[in-house]
């Protein structure tokens, strides 16, 4: 017996009018706008675009007031299984489609959209022409209309989330981080340096989220720019190298994931109604473990080819393959003989990390003998530039950007963060083994209601970890702090700091031991 | 050995986890309620759309399977305590399980006072799954709910039926909201949430009658001042009671519950009691014999683990801990916080719109022995280690940030409550640390090095 499962949901807890209102001129907004990739021109593209802005910014101002308003501040969760877009009902199934589809021609079919090879745009990319004009000097790409409308989601629907969570200064803070960054360095920078004729680059972007960062064409042309571009060809490279460490050894890849990064802006805010909608069985942790581990291993393979043939093809090769493989080899005999020599080191070691470990040193070895012998610099015979324009393909576009968004209504709003980005892979290594980040679980206080659980975006059982008081340090954790304000009990705060006692790993009794104890430090 | 337990509340299923961590002995887990056992604390959060129910399960079927934990689903109708057996109802799928120890944690039932009507349709109190599905079944069409009994369930059902839009009548005897249990400026606060609510709050008013319609479902109420409250579902919260009705006349020792020892036996050989349904014969001090509470559930469930697979372990709970949740506001105490206050204790209060922290002492010895705290989250390890350790009033409001436990980046509510004592009091205090978990470890290491 299930009750209150239903997808249409109880009486009265289906959406109030003016959230039916808001979400109705959202529609009529967007249809408008795919008007005109039938040619349906009526207006001017200027007056179009500005009516279409406007008409979002008033859909989410109507559907916030509907949803918020004349409430006291506190959790709104009230009928989120119950309402068909938020429960995989019919209203989250046309988002999803709609979403889906709308990424299939971003990527493969931007000439419906109205790009043209030759000649002006049309359609809806046309619209954007007036406003890219003003900002970079120049007409629109699909691109320019993807980051406006993407920009546009991410301050409107963070402006939402705001007045959602208006209670909690966490939230309210981190939220006009994401719509500061998003604004400032993914949307304007990057357009105001292509009018000065720079290179096009986001300054928050990291390799290997960024995976091009270091491709040929892309070092070719940073390092044929001037001073600037080699500040910037520097800056990526302290990126993954200074900055990242440190910021995630004191504050955890919280400081990226939600409070930088264009992709976690989105889902924090955009997609904050979907967050009960990830998978948070065993099942799916073990499929994340694997699928983003070995993206991480794909990009870092594929980048070190390119970054090979481009240093080998320009003379600049410093190492020869041979003398790489015999130092790669000799590393891994090292290593090996380290794990023999004291077993208990390496039962220590999570098995996944083990496996993934000596999955990638192993393949490194193979690889670079692999080159070695054949004089060429391929991996596994497969040519670096077809690997480069697959990983594009599959996980540049179908897994960050259909599956990745398009499915916010269907799988939840970190498909992407958590099953397939290599920047969130790199950062959970170091969160997990290296950083003064956690979860802490408030002495017994908690009442395993599932609050926590549900609403991880990133399917993390938090529960399991808070009802026998155990610390959480997951890698996958984003710190988003919804677990924490979800509480009924107060039990989960994040914190960055010592930890004297390794509660992340050893369950502690607050009040129960069989000598009769009742506190143990 | 096997031991069968009976009843998946968290009593039951913390005391099968523990013993399994301790053990390999035969451990089943038998309930008729549902096949999983759940959160009974989150049954509102399913009404409010805010959880399925397997998100309020406290483990994920598979947990039981991997630690050998069975689960039967069926209705125990009566136990034979000479032969070991649990005899189950009529429709189950198995007539008898034979136990060798067995743990009741059958839990409680909804009390009802012999109102009149009290059994008419549309009657219900909020305890089990079974009464969440009667909620619901009402809910389509109701247009006005009355709830009898101003206790956390009565808040709760408040809660759920407002999130569906149904106004709501609550009727508490007391004159103001749970005050035999929260000081009167909580209590205070409490009134004001639920009237924010636009919840039809009537204080110092009991339950008459309930009036029947044709059906025999209930149409209305009748409160203690002879006004008639239309309504179409009326929630019984007035408290709970020990569930063994049907353990009467087994020879089992019982009183208001089942009476069992220190170490939560029974007066049957190999037959423990704990949680909800368990009455203490001699409780420890300032504890009440039957506390239906689900931090005690969950201390009982892991002592007598211990008391079961090593050596017999006394109850000690410990000191007194709760929390809940008045519609947005959050509650936790820690220690001893009474209601009134004479010569003996005494306490400092601060309010600041929906947030209060109430911090209680020894008038002579200014030893700290309670925190009362609304809207604000304190560290359950740093209140409960100054209360154990007698810490002296002044210096745990000198530390008082290594017990904040609000979400980072949150308005401190620590320094407006130690400005409102500096504006009062000499000297003055200064708060020595900013909050954070450094705090709190710096904090708990002096007072252990200085006791």
């Amino acid at each position: 017996m299930e009750p209150s499962l239903s997808i249409t949901g109880p009486e009265k807890t289906q959406l109030n009018l003016w959230e039916k209102s808001g979400l109705a001129l959202a529609a009529i907004a967007t249809l408008f706008m795919f008007s005109f990739a039938f040619q349906g021109e009526f207006l001017s593209h200027s007056w179009s675009l500005a009516i279409i802005l406007l008409s979002y910014a008033l859909a989410t101002g109507i559907y916030s007031y509907g949803a918020y308003a004349g409430q006291a501040a506190g959790i709104k969760n009230d009928h989120n299984f119950f309402t068909s877009l938020t429960a995989r009902g019919g209203l989250g199934w046309i988002l999803g489609i709609f979403l889906t589809g709308f990424y299939v021609l971003l990527y493969w079919y931007p000439t419906v959209l109205g790009l043209h090879s030759e000649g002006e745009n049309t359609g809806i990319i046309a619209l954007f022409d007036p406003l890219s004009q003003w900002i970079k000097g120049a007409p629109a790409s699909q691109w320019f209309m993807y980051g406006t409308l993407y920009t546009i989601a991410i301050l409107y629907l963070g402006g939402k989330f705001i007045y959602k969570y208006r209670h909690n200064s966490y939230h309210l803070i981190r939220t006009v981080s994401v719509m500061f960054f998003q604004l400032a360095f993914a949307f304007m920078i990057p357009e105001i340096l292509q009018r000065l004729n720079q290179p096009y680059f986001d300054f928050k972007m990291i390799w290997p989220l960024d995976y091009y960062a270091f491709f040929d064409w892309r070092i070719q042309e940073l390092t044929s720019s001037g001073q600037l571009g080699i500040f910037m060809l520097i800056w990526s490279i302290a990126l993954i190298l200074v900055v990242t460490p440190i910021l995630t050894y004191f504050f955890g890849k919280r400081w990226y994931c939600s409070w930088v990064c264009g992709c976690g802006g989105l889902a924090e805010t955009a997609g904050d109604p979907f967050r009960h909608l990830s998978d948070n069985s065993r099942k799916a942790w073990r499929v994340e473990r694997w699928l983003i581990h070995a993206v991480l291993f794909l990009v870092v393979a594929m980048t070190a080819a390119v970054l090979y043939s481009f240093l080998y093809d320009s003379n600049h090769a410093v190492f020869n393959t041979t003398g790489l493989a015999i130092f790669f080899t000799l590393i891994l005999g090292g290593g090996i003989l380290w794990v023999l020599k004291d077993q208990k080191r390496f039962e220590e070691l999570d098995p996944t990390a083990k496996k993934v470990g000596m999955a990638l040193s192993a393949l490194i070895v193979i690889l670079l003998w692999e080159a070695s012998f054949t004089g060429r610099y391929d991996l596994l015979f497969i040519p670096g530039h077809q690997i480069r324009s697959w990983y594009g393909f599959l996980i540049g576009a179908t897994f960050s950007g259909v599956i990745g968004v398009g499915f916010y209504p269907i799988m939840g709003n970190r498909v992407w963060c958590r099953f397939g980005c290599p920047m969130a892979a790199i950062l959970g290594i170091q969160q997990k083994f290296f950083s003064r980040f956690r979860i802490t679980t408030n002495g017994n206080q908690c009442i395993s209601c599932g609050n926590c659980s549900t609403y991880c975006e990133m399917g993390i059982d938090v529960k399991w970890y808070a009802q026998r008081g155990q610390d959480i340090v997951r890698a996958s954790c984003v710190g988003c702090g919804i677990c924490s304000a979800v509480c009924p009990r107060g039990v989960l705060r994040l914190e960055n700091g010592p930890d004297n006692t390794n509660k992340a790993k050893e369950l502690r009794a607050l009040h129960i031991d069989p000598k009769g104890v009742s506190y143990q430090p | 050995m096997h031991i069968a337990i009976l009843g998946n509340g968290i009593s039951g299923v913390t005391a099968a986890r523990f013993i399994r961590k301790l053990s390999d002995h035969k451990i089943t887990i038998i309930s008729g309620e549902t096949a999983y056992p759940f959160s009974r604390t989150a049954l509102m959060y399913i009404y409010m759309g805010h959880l399925r129910l397997k998100d309020t399960e406290l483990y994920a079927p598979h947990f039981y399977k991997e630690n050998q934990i069975d689960l039967v689903q069926g209705w125990v109708e009566k136990i034979d305590f000479d032969k070991k057996q649990l005899l189950f109802s009529k429709n189950s799928q198995q007539s008898s399980i034979s136990y060798d120890q067995l743990i009741l944690a059958t839990g409680s039932k909804p009390n009802r006072f012999g109102w009149p009507g009290q059994d008419l349709k549309g009657v219900h109190g909020m305890y089990s799954l079974q009464d969440l599905q009667k909620m619901e079944d009402y809910s389509n069409g109701l247009e006005r709910a009355v709830i009898v009994g101003g206790g956390l369930i009565g808040v709760e059902m408040a809660e759920m039926f407002h999130s569906r839009s149904i106004p709501v009548s609550f009727l508490v005897r007391e004159d103001s909201y749970w005050d035999a249990v929260l000081p009167p400026e909580e209590s205070e606060m409490v009134n004001e949430e639920i009237r924010e609510h636009g919840i039809d709050l009537q204080l110092s008013t009991e339950l008459k009658k309930i009036l029947s319609d044709d059906s025999g479902r209930c149409r209305a109420v009748c409160n203690s001042k002879d006004e008639e409250i239309d309504c179409g579902f009326v929630g019984l919260t007035a408290g709970v009671h020990p569930n063994i009705e049907f353990l009467k006349d087994s020879g089992l020792k019982m009183e208001k519950g089942i009476v069992v020892d220190e170490y939560l036996r029974t007066n049957k050989k190999d037959v423990y009691a704990i949680g909800d349904c368990a009455q203490l014969s001699s409780p420890p001090i300032g504890r009440r014999p039957i506390e239906a509470v689900w931090y005690v559930g969950k201390i009982m469930g892991e002592t007598l683990a211990y008391t079961i697979c090593e050596e017999p372990t006394r109850y000690a709970p410990g000191h007194w801990f709760n929390s809940a949740k008045f519609f947005n506001i959050e509650y936790q105490v820690y220690g001893e916080v009474p209601v009134s206050y004479d010569d003996e204790l005494s306490a400092l209060f601060y309010r600041k719109g929906k947030q209060s922290l109430r911090i209680v002492y020894q008038s002579e010895a200014k030893e700290v022995v309670g925190f009362h705290s609304m809207g604000v989250r304190l560290r359950h390890e740093m209140c409960e280690a100054w209360i154990e350790q007698k810490t002296p009033l002044r210096s745990v409001l000198e530390n008082l940030t290594a017990a904040y436990f609000d979400p980072e980046l949150h308005t401190n509510f620590h320094r407006a409550f130690i400005e409102d004592y500096n504006r009062e009091h000499s000297p003055t205090i200064q708060l020595r640390r900013k909050p954070g978990l450094h705090n709190f470890w710096t904090t708990l290491g002096e007072l252990v090095k200085s006791n």
